[in-house]
């Protein structure tokens, strides 16, 4: 009864639904469209450790934006919070507010398993589950509901043609994911996470396991995707961002210090430690 | 040679060597056991009950009664072991309550068994009022195999890799349909080695039936779980202390024990074999 409340945007919280400012940015650039997902004012905790410092953050919808910055520096974390799997880390807590379509996903109303079906992730080292590769695929809309067999099958199939992996699996969806190639593994976990048909996708760091061919592959993926999905990656490789990104955000020791678009970021940074950084002066 | 390797050489070596002594007492024990008990084996001794007061016919009933008892004991404690190995090691708080149990859990591996037969006496025979019977018996051999349950089963489910339980509940699922649809199937193969040690355990045991389920001769074959049964440990045990005929009972006493080994063997055999199949369907 409380899950379902997130589908459905007139069973309102308490407060309401946020208004947000069409598209505006933490700078002021406008996007033009009212955010998918964006953090307001986010400080984040673990113990006493503050790892995150007041960030807001828009995540424009049918986008790419990627996440940038040195090791540490709070990606994952920022990232890991847009599908509550932070929720899972002790003594961890979280200040500021995170919408969904203009709610906030940690309002008591909001069931978790509920969100993570709306934003999925995938993560930077594969983990397929130890099933066969049919069984990865189908495990998200069978724990979702889906039993009808031609259904499942056609899901599993849509989904691994949409991670281009579908012809190098389909003679082969019985054996075990296992036995896949690291970067077939991650392909798999993206087909794994559309199965689930979300309208988010979060990557985080997903080439950072992968050889140079794979990862072509995955960010082929990403361009392929990203006018059907609100996509946030994060990623250690500026090329990459360049290449299949949007927008651009920078993330120095738990704060951003620059968003804008993915061009205007790497062509004219405006902050020196932006600069510092994509020019490869430090990080 | 550095002297490195001549360390290595010399661990290797000691390594070899200790593995060789293992192999040798098996082989000592099994050749010892086959050479006096395959001269009793026969198709009457394996399928026919007792006669002339145990010193002639076969162990059936025992053998029976063994395989009840142990199958008993499997279907109590696996169910329970599993379940107090979820609890303990995917939903319970850290904290001295925890460390308590988990301290109880491996003390309990440390108490002898005749502990356990008492035990079983006073709570599964009196106090339940199950009477001696497989019942009784089970349970009491499902309380000794419960901590080997247990560990196993918590060293199965701790080497899953925490990343498969984020990329399940990254998909939606809750932590229940994670535990029961992925972290549980990766351990199955684990929790079965825990499954292979209690069938040996549970069916040599001599002690903790001894009061609780085994009957020293019984003509007939026991009709339910309220019964008194033959079993194995215990028909050889009062073969080798009681009776008229000391020649005639070693021998079916060195039978009685080959056909417990095998018994042992073969059930050991089955559940290695459930856990290659499961290895094959889930690892390349
Ligand atoms: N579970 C955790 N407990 C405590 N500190 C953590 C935890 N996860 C991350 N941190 C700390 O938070 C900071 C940000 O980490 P993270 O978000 O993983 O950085 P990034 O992904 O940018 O490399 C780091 O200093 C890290 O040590
Ligand atoms: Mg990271």
């Amino acid at each position: 009864m409380l899950s379902t409340a997130i589908e459905n945007p007139e069973a309102r919280p308490p407060s309401g639904p946020v208004t947000v400012n069409a598209g505006s940015t933490a700078e002021g650039e406008t996007t033009g469209f009212e955010p998918k997902m964006s953090a307001r004012g986010v400080n984040f905790y673990y113990g006493p450790k503050r790892a995150l410092k007041d960030i807001s953050l828009d995540l424009p919808p049918r986008m790419v934006t990627a996440i940038i910055g040195p090791s540490g520096c709070g990606k994952s974390t920022f990232i890991r919070l847009l599908n509550r799997m932070n929720d899972l880390v002790p003594d961890a807590r979280l200040e500021g507010e995170i919408l969904l379509d203009g709610f906030d996903i940690n309002r008591p109303a909001c069931d978790a398993a509920d969100l993570r079906k709306r934003v999925g992730m995938v993560f930077q080292k594969p983990n397929p589950f130890p099933k066969t590769i049919f069984e990865n695929v189908a495990y998200g809309p069978e724990v979702n509901g889906l039993r009808d067999r031609l259904a499942l099958e056609e899901r599993v199939e849509n989904s691994l043609r949409r991670a281009a992996l579908w012809d190098e699996v389909k003679d082969r969806l019985r054996e075990s994911a296992l036995g896949l190639s690291g970067g077939q593994q991650q392909r798999l976990c993206i087909a794994r996470c559309l199965a689930v048909e979300p309208e988010v996708l979060l990557f985080d760091e997903p080439c950072a396991s992968l050889d140079p061919i794979s990862t072509a592959k995955i960010e082929e993926l990403i361009l392929d995707l990203r006018r059907q999905y609100t996509i946030a990656i994060v990623t250690h490789n500026m090329q990459q961002a360049a290449r299949v990104s949007d927008r651009t955000a920078f993330f120095l020791m738990g704060e951003i210090i620059e968003v804008g678009p993915t061009g205007r970021i790497f062509k004219a940074p405006r902050d020196r430690r932006t600069e510092d950084y994509i020019t490869g002066r430090f990080g | 040679m550095s002297r490195r390797d001549v360390f290595q050489k010399a661990g290797f070596g000691l390594l070899w060597l200790c593995m060789a002594a293992n192999i040798v007492f098996l082989g000592a024990i099994l050749w010892f056991i086959a050479v006096r008990g395959l001269p009793a084996i026969s198709w009457e001794f394996l399928t026919a009950a007792p006669r002339d007061a145990m010193t002639a016919g076969g162990i059936a009933p025992a053998i029976l009664g063994t395989l009840y008892l142990t199958l008993g004991a499997v279907l109590v404690a696996l169910p329970l072991g599993v379940a107090c190995a979820v609890y303990l090691t995917e939903y319970s708080p850290k904290g001295w309550a925890v460390n308590a149990i988990r301290v109880s859990v491996n003390n309990l591996a440390g108490v002898p068994s005749v502990v356990f037969g008492l035990f079983g006496l006073a709570v599964f025979v009196k106090g339940a009022g199950f009477g001696v019977s497989i019942l009784s018996g089970s349970l009491t051999l499902a309380m000794l195999t419960l901590p080997l349950i247990i560990s196993a089963s918590q060293e199965a489910l701790v080497a899953v890799p925490q990343s498969v339980r984020e990329a399940s509940l990254a998909l939606g699922a809750s932590r229940w349909e994670t535990i029961r649809k992925v972290v549980l199937p990766a351990a199955l193969p684990g929790i079965l080695t825990g499954v292979i040690l209690s069938v040996g355990r549970a069916a040599g045991e001599t002690a903790p039936i001894l009061f609780t389920a085994a009957a020293f001769y019984l003509k007939g074959y026991p009709d339910s779980v309220f019964s008194e049964v033959m079993a194995l440990p215990y028909h050889i045990y009062a073969l080798m202390t009681e009776g008229t005929h000391p020649e005639a009972q070693t021998r079916i006493a060195y039978g009685s024990s080959l056909v417990l080994l095998a018994l042992v063997l073969a059930m050991s055999m089955l559940a290695i074999y459930i856990r290659q199949r499961q290895r094959r369907t889930y690892h390349a």
